[in-house]
């Protein structure tokens, strides 16, 4: 763990920036008891702290929806916008654009991604703009009372009989085929593989697309849907298993190169992914698409990191902007002088 | 641009070489879109301007790329009047499939430079004709075949400059400069100019009364359209995000911006002090300009009437999570797709209300092409002032016309970014509540994400919430938040730029009016003291809320006419939602809708029909 113990026994366990696990947490939750949502945040907290990661210096930003009410209930010390429905990607864009020294963590849904805000969500793939968006995916509208999401799947039954006949969206082999370049699938039940794969994803630098399988206990968690617990739990197939390393954890550990595929960060950490499928290699595009649609013929959720791509540039690298927030620049830098307005007027004369 | 004005065979000869007219008439040169005729035009209304001569250009261009009709008007007036004149007194005609129309459409009297193989002396014998064989005279003197479409266009420019009487000194010093760094298009050029000069002096003798004559009235003044006057002044506000979504006719307003940007704001070390995105539609547009004004920068889109109408989730959220940004929205003929080339004034109502619920907008409404540079410029402090979207509603023929201007002023205040808490103050204060009215004002302070204080992020949200950013559906924090959005609005009518008198006299009847109708209203005012001998005070409106000086501007006439570019009579329809009732029956319309820029005559024609004069 990336943390030490104060100095008094007796005081909070504090990260390796000082602050105790209290200052990552949020309001009361008020989503339903069991909720998957509630997990992943915790995991966002955990994930934070251990990471270090100054509150100050994150955007919590979400669309509509019971996901997108989430950043509310943790890390309040952070900035949040919770914008309108589907179209937290330009907004999230937009807050980048005029402050790339912030981290921002988008929180979505699959109401809110794959079927309002697909336009959007695409485009942000197609950036790459550095950021982490989650989809806390349960497969139906919750706020509405149940109506299926588009990333339902084929066959799956809801409460009232009603039975999903067309064909889901993977936004996972989506975000691969549009540039994304840190795609994974977790699972909300799965603390230990959640939380690695959230922070690996704080260390990465590009657009980070994580679709969390969170069963809603309400509307979506009985026998014959394929979004419960009790599916999940039965049918979860994790293609790899992810060790993360730290740039600030002077940790070395032995790890056999054939098995586990190691990939240094930008910030110096390392995630290291220990093969459980034969062969897969999640730095290849066209494969790990390739085992997507294989996997949904078979009717298996499989979860891991499926892409990973260190060296892409991002959008603002290729924007070419000041290293400074582009926002808070001085009126010395953005207004230009008056002789280059003079120059303007005299050759329109 | 036939405007239908048929008198075959009348009153022939009713003007004649005997009295000359000078520095006031009309030519329509009317050509093919995609033949390049742009440059050409272009050089004839600059070589007008450099003799001195007051001069406007109207392009009425199709929604096509290439080989639809279009037309271009240059209006000559040594009074100044730079509006759209009603009929063209001098045709030139290069487009064969509207030549016949465009012909009918001359006034008796009036003059046709054309193709001579278009014969277009059969249509009319009370116009004077001058045919030219523009084919073999390009031949003659452009060996490359492929080029000869292109420099066609300059022949027609030698022939009318010679017709009229332009200085061709003037006209190659324009073309120099246009082709500064390319000698051997120049030579091209002005070869075809001066042989299209040589032709007409040789074949023709001058039979119709217009000439153009150097006058002193252009000096020290500029040219330039709207679009590019509103990117300037968004660059001298010194915006840092600008997020579009290509629509005509607002997408040279961003280019424009994005080549001032390009110009003048990269550092030495080649690094931008700039974003440009094109975003994927006009919802992501505006969403980015939020987020980024958010966030902390100076952020603006620019738009046409489909894409105000796609924001309006967007400027809500703005409104009501009160996050500045700037808009502009160059106006075009709707309702729907409409006419996307012709111009229109009918997107007021739905930009001041633009989104659900009960949500309202600053709009400034620039005038002119300074107007739109110092408005634009203004927009981006208010917005910040303010805290919330901040539109700024130009239009087609106000953006897409080249305009005659004083040159530009540098801004003569800083930037004003408006209340923003640092750490520093946080420290001092302790805390704060991001929507609290705590100077008066309506105004809360807000945090930039990242501010390093434990105490400084608040939670943005377009759901129901209390002064401290909190979800709330308490009906008295709902409503305190609702209550304090007006009362800010209410203040926005001190801040916001005040309406300009053009004339207040004695008399009874007043006009209202704003944007690019004013071109034309000015010399209706004149043509109405010289036609109907009355006299009428004059307001130009220059945004919403509106300033008090208006109220007091219809309460001090008995009737005053609403002069606007719209069929609902928009401008009007929201005067009278914010005046008192007794002043409501005072206001009567004077509308135009039909894509063509206003003219004069139409005004004064309605305004003597109404007043019975």
């Amino acid at each position: 763990m990336a943390t030490t113990t104060a100095s008094g026994a007796s005081g909070p366990k504090l990260n390796h920036i000082g602050l105790p696990m209290l200052e990552y947490r949020g309001g009361k939750s008020t989503l339903c008891a069991g909720c998957g949502h509630n997990a992943i945040s915790e995991r966002i907290i955990d994930a934070m702290f251990e990471m270090g990661v100054e509150p100050e210096r994150v955007m919590k930003m979400s669309g509509i929806g019971c996901s997108s009410k989430s950043p509310a209930y943790f890390m309040n010390r952070s900035f949040s916008f919770n914008s309108v429905h589907g179209r937290m990607p330009s907004v999230t864009t937009g807050a980048i654009l005029a402050n790339h020294t912030m981290r921002a963590l988008g929180v979505s849904g699959d109401g809110d991604t794959a079927s309002i805000g697909m336009g959007q969500f695409v485009h942000l793939m197609r950036r790459n703009l550095p950021m982490i968006y989650i989809i806390e995916d349960n497969g139906v509208y919750g706020l509405t009372k149940g109506q299926f999401s588009a990333t339902a799947d084929i066959g799956s039954k809801l409460k009232t009989g009603v039975i999903n006949e067309l064909p889901p969206i993977d936004t996972c082999s989506l975000a691969i085929q549009l540039g994304a370049t840190f795609v994974g699938r977790s699972f909300s039940g799965d603390k230990k593989q959640l939380l690695a794969m959230l922070k690996a994803a704080i260390a990465h630098q590009g657009t980070v697309m994580l679709d969390v399988i969170s069963p809603c206990v309400t509307f979506n968690d009985h026998e014959g849907s394929t979004k419960s617990y009790k599916f999940l739990q039965e049918n979860d197939e994790p293609i790899n298993e992810i060790g993360f390393v730290a740039s600030f954890d002077d940790i070395e550990v032995d790890y056999d190169s054939g098995e586990v595929l190691d990939v240094q960060m930008h910030d110096g950490s390392h995630v290291r992914l220990r093969k459980l499928l034969a062969d897969y290699d999640p730095t290849n595009k066209a494969n790990a698409v390739h085992t997507l649609m294989e996997a949904h013929e078979k009717n298996e959720i499989l979860t891991g990191i499926f892409y990973i791509d260190t060296q892409r540039p991002t959008f603002i690298d290729q924007l070419n902007v000041v290293d400074e927030p582009l926002g808070t620049l001085p009126e010395s830098l953005t207004r230009p002088p008056k002789s280059a307005l003079e120059s303007l007027m005299a050759n329109l004369q | 641009m036939a405007t239908g004005h048929l008198a075959l065979g009348q009153e022939q000869g009713e003007r004649s070489t005997d009295h000359r007219i000078v520095n006031d008439f009309s030519i329509n040169v009317a050509t093919v879109n995609g033949s390049g005729s742009q440059s050409a035009n272009s050089v004839l209304l600059k070589s007008i301007f450099g003799m001195g001569v007051p001069v406007s250009g109207k392009n009425l261009f199709p929604s096509n790329i290439a080989g639809l009709p279009t037309w271009y008007t240059i209006r000559a007036s040594k009074d100044g009047y730079v509006a759209r004149k009603r009929e063209s007194d001098v045709l030139v005609a290069m487009n064969a499939e509207t030549a016949r129309e465009d012909m009918m459409a001359l006034p008796p009297g009036g003059v046709a430079i054309y193709d001579e193989q278009l014969n277009l002396k059969q249509y009319r014998d009370d116009v004077v004709c001058y045919p030219v064989p523009f084919d073999k005279i390009t031949a003659g003197i452009c060996p490359e075949a492929k080029l000869r479409k292109l420099v066609k266009n300059m022949v027609y420019v030698g022939a009318v400059a010679q017709l009229l009487g332009i200085d061709l000194g003037v006209v190659e010093s324009g073309l120099r400069k246009q082709f500064a760094k390319k000698p051997k298009v120049f030579e091209l050029n002005f070869g075809a100019v001066q042989a299209g000069f040589d032709y007409a002096k040789t074949t023709f003798t001058k039979q119709d009364p217009y000439f153009l004559e150097r006058m002193n009235q252009t000096a020290g003044k500029i040219i330039i359209d709207g679009n590019a006057a509103c990117g300037m002044g968004a660059v001298f506000a010194g915006v840092t995000v600008v997020a579009w979504y290509p629509i005509t006719p607002s997408t040279s307003l961003i280019e424009a911006t994005a080549d001032l940007l390009k110009k003048f704001r990269v550092t030495p070390e080649g690094k931008a002090t700039f974003a440009v995105v094109q975003a994927e539609d006009e919802l992501a547009a505006i969403g980015m300009v939020l987020g980024a004004g958010w966030a902390g920068a100076r952020a603006m889109t620019s738009t046409s009437g489909p894409g105000i109408s796609l924001m309006g989730e967007f400027a809500g959220l703005g409104y009501y999570a009160e996050i500045p940004g700037v808009i502009f929205d160059v106006q075009r003929s709707g309702p729907s797709t409409g006419m996307p080339t012709r111009t229109q004034q009918a997107d007021l109502l739905s930009t001041a209300f633009l989104s659900h619920g009960d949500t309202k907008h600053v709009v400034l409404l620039p005038g002119s092409v300074k107007e739109c540079f110092e408005l634009s410029y203004a927009a981006f402090d208010l917005a910040e002032r303010l805290q919330t979207p901040v539109f700024v509603l130009s239009d087609l023929d106000l953006g897409m016309n080249n305009w005659m201007s004083e040159p530009f002023a540098y801004p003569d205040k800083p930037l004003d970014r408006g209340k923003v808490l640092t750490a520093e103050d946080l420290k001092q204060a302790g805390s704060f509540a991001r929507y609290r009215d705590v100077d008066g004002d309506a105004i809360g302070w807000r945090t930039l994400p990242g501010t390093p204080h434990p105490k400084a992020a608040y939670f943005t949200r377009g759901s129901g919430h209390n002064d401290a950013a909190g979800y709330t559906e308490r009906p008295e924090e709902y409503q305190k938040v609702m209550d304090r959005l007006a009362r800010k609005f209410e203040n926005a009518r001190k801040l916001v730029p005040v309406p300009v008198v053009v004339k207040n006299g004695t008399s009874k009847i007043g006009f209202l009016a704003y944007g690019s109708t004013d071109f034309a209203l000015r010399e209706s005012l004149d043509q109405i003291e010289k036609e109907h001998k009355t006299s009428v005070d004059y307001m130009r409106i220059r945004a919403y809320p509106f300033a008090h000086e208006i109220h007091d501007f219809v309460a001090s006439h008995e009737r005053v006419y609403v002069v606007e570019q719209d069929r609902d009579g928009q401008l009007a329809s929201l005067l009278k939602l914010d005046l008192p009732g007794e002043q409501v029956a005072k206001l009567r319309s004077i509308l135009h809708y039909n894509g063509l820029p206003l003219d004069a005559q139409s005004i004064t024609d309605e305004f003597a029909t109404k007043e019975g004069l």
